[in-house]
């Protein structure tokens, strides 16, 4: 089963635009064919924001499988963003191991 | 964001349409600002808010927005339900829009680089365009706090929120919890963001007792009334201020005099009381109080006025027998709809919701006259201080409606002495009526007298009253003995010598 997002952005701020850069690597490289996504402007479409309840943006929200997580920021801590999404980290590659062992939140724009 | 100098940009104020919290706040609440509602917990904030909403709704047709931080919106709903606020009602006609910032229960949130919370200001900027409000309320924004790592970026995005609204002209309040009564101003320093206008609601402990009061900090480029106003909260209105220094004693002064119930006491009075005055009858226990407030309700109801009896002492069957035994029928006066006797244990309230009630209870049966017995029984429930606040906008609740009132005072000692009630009430009331037993050669007799009666000649006499089955008998001065007010007695020589002469001649 394909594990679904959705990334909630306002208009064409920097750090949304951050965001849509960081998931298309995401999920075009190390989670790729696992992932499918959809980008939301909440500018354009607010009652789904007001829907999913959103505060913060960027916001990427895990809608399946399991329960909904909700990983808020630019997603630029590349780590960070995978133990969020609750997804097996066996499967990863080295780097991504090491920035999670470490904790290390300074990858930066991927 | 601009300001216009030169007095262009006036300030101008939206009313809140609370009782009293137009007049504290000089009008209203400054119109197209965000005003900051703060209070500790339990003091009042949510249902303040939620009640400036509803008050547009109800009363300006003004639509609202709700933003809720803290409850989710069914548990809001259902929270308010019971002062008779049908919130669902109004979304559903489209006339409220919520947006739900509260926290999702097990909901995990990890955050990965930086982010601002547009996506609140949008949701709000959404709400308030799709149902045109004029008022948003954001009730607690102490509770968004916790759910971003970063403080500092939620105070700077709140201000984002704040200016937007400003934007879109809408008049906003934002509640938020405070540690202590008195003291730092917000949590999380809101005050930063929106420190033009400033409300604080207080809800500290005094003497066992809770008092609530409403204090307007500041309200930037407009006038308010400063200072701690009581306020109460009751399940029918909602928020009450009881806005003391702002009554003004603009009452008319009225020459209709109308009878106490005693012909003899009228006469001492030089004619009866006057219709919008206030008689205070201070006196020990059994001294008749009781009865001169039977007296004054029977002369109403006589003349076929209506009057009210507000009992904190005494149940409706004792009064009503012993109104009885003084020839009074109190309950064919009720069945005829004169009457109306209200019995409460002070106990059950506190003061300013026992004045909300009675204030209630005056307009719906629109009385003549009304009787307090006794005074003394609720500030046994009080502090001086909101005591002395509940005497005060009492008196001129019923002064402004032209309304005579009779209130009764226990005394502690049987013989002389005052009271904290007369020492604190004395100057409000227009007439003081004391009533005194006196010892006089090891026989008990009472004594009346008045004392003050504002704008009229009076009796200064001390006369002498008997408790007969006909009521009150008022008899005549006392001879030859002094003291009786202070309750140490001491005879004139002359009429000592010759009682003892009597005494000592067996009689004759």
């Amino acid at each position: 089963m394909k594990c679904k997002l959705i990334l909630f952005i306002t208009g064409r701020s920097l750090a949304s635009q951050h965001a849509v850069t960081n998931l298309y690597r995401l999920c075009e490289g190390d989670l790729s064919g696992v992932c499918e996504y959809e980008v939301i402007d909440i500018l354009e479409n607010p009652e789904i924001a007001e829907r999913e309840k959103i505060l913060a943006t960027p916001t990427l929200v895990k809608m399946s499988p399991g329960p909904v997580r909700k990983i808020i920021g630019d997603l630029s801590q590349r780590g960070k963003v995978l133990f969020g999404l609750g997804l097996d980290i066996t499967t990863l590659g080295r780097s991504d191991r090491a920035s999670l062992e470490t904790g290390n939140s300074e990858d930066g724009i991927l | 964001m601009t300001t216009t100098l030169g007095g262009r940009d006036t300030v101008r104020k939206m009313p809140v349409g609370i009782a009293g919290f137009d007049q504290i706040a000089d009008g209203g609440i400054p119109k197209g600002r965000t005003a900051l509602l703060a209070g500790t917990a339990g003091s009042g904030k949510t249902i303040f808010a939620l009640q400036f909403l509803v008050n547009g709704l109800n009363l300006f047709n003004e639509n609202g927005v709700i933003v809720t931080f803290e409850e989710a919106p069914a548990d809001l709903i259902r929270n308010v339900e019971s002062l008779g606020w049908d919130i669902s009602r109004y979304l559903a006609e489209g006339r409220v829009a919520m947006v739900d910032a509260s926290p999702e229960p097990g909901e995990t949130v990890c955050e990965a680089g930086s982010y601002d919370l547009s996506a609140l200001l949008a949701r709000i900027e959404h709400a308030v365009r799709k149902v045109g409000a004029s008022r948003v309320i954001l009730d607690s924004v102490g509770a968004i706090f916790p759910q971003f790592s970063d403080s500092n970026l939620v105070r700077r995005e709140l201000h984002r929120v704040v200016s937007g609204m400003r934007h879109l002209g809408v008049t906003s309040l934002i509640t938020i919890e405070r540690v202590h009564e008195y003291g730092e101003i917000a949590r999380f320093g809101v005050e930063e963001f929106v420190a033009d206008n400033v409300i604080i609601l207080r809800n500290p402990l005094e003497q066992e007792k809770r008092r609530r009061t409403i204090e307007i900090l500041k309200f930037r480029g407009t006038t308010h009334q400063k200072g701690e106003y009581p306020f109460t909260i009751d399940p029918t209105s909602g928020v009450t201020i009881i806005p003391l220094s702002a009554i003004e004693l603009k009452q008319k002064s009225s020459n209709i005099r109308i009878s106490s119930g005693n012909a003899e006491f009228d006469k001492m009075c030089a004619g009866g009381v006057f219709r919008d005055s206030i008689i205070l009858v201070s006196g020990a226990t059994g001294t008749g109080k009781t009865l001169m407030v039977t007296h004054f309700m029977k002369a109403g109801i006589e003349t076929g006025n209506r009057v009210i009896l507000f009992a904190f002492e005494e149940n409706r069957e004792q009064l009503v027998r012993n109104a009885t035994s003084w020839g009074v029928d109190f309950e064919r006066s009720e069945q005829q709809g004169l009457l109306k006797i209200i019995c409460r244990y002070p106990e059950t309230m506190g003061l300013e919701d026992h004045l909300i009630q009675i204030q209630r209870e005056i307009d719906q049966f629109k009385p003549m006259a009304i009787a307090i017995d006794s005074l003394s029984a609720l500030e046994r429930v009080s502090t001086i201080k909101s005591f002395r606040e509940f005497v005060i906008a009492l008196t001129s609740f019923i002064k402004h409606r032209e309304i005579a009132g009779m209130f009764t005072n226990t005394t502690t000692m049987l013989m002389g002495g005052e009271s904290i009630t007369e020492t604190h009430i004395s100057t409000i009331t227009d007439s003081i009526v004391l009533l005194r037993y006196v010892e006089l050669q090891g026989n008990m007799h009472r004594a009346i007298t008045l004392l003050k009666m504002r704008g009229s000649s009076h009796d200064k006499q001390i006369r002498e009253y008997r408790v007969t089955d006909r009521g009150m008998e008022i008899g005549g001065t006392f001879h030859g003995v002094g003291g009786i007010l202070t309750g140490s007695i001491t005879y004139t020589l002359g009429e000592e010598r010759e009682y003892l002469q009597k005494m000592f001649s067996g009689g004759k």
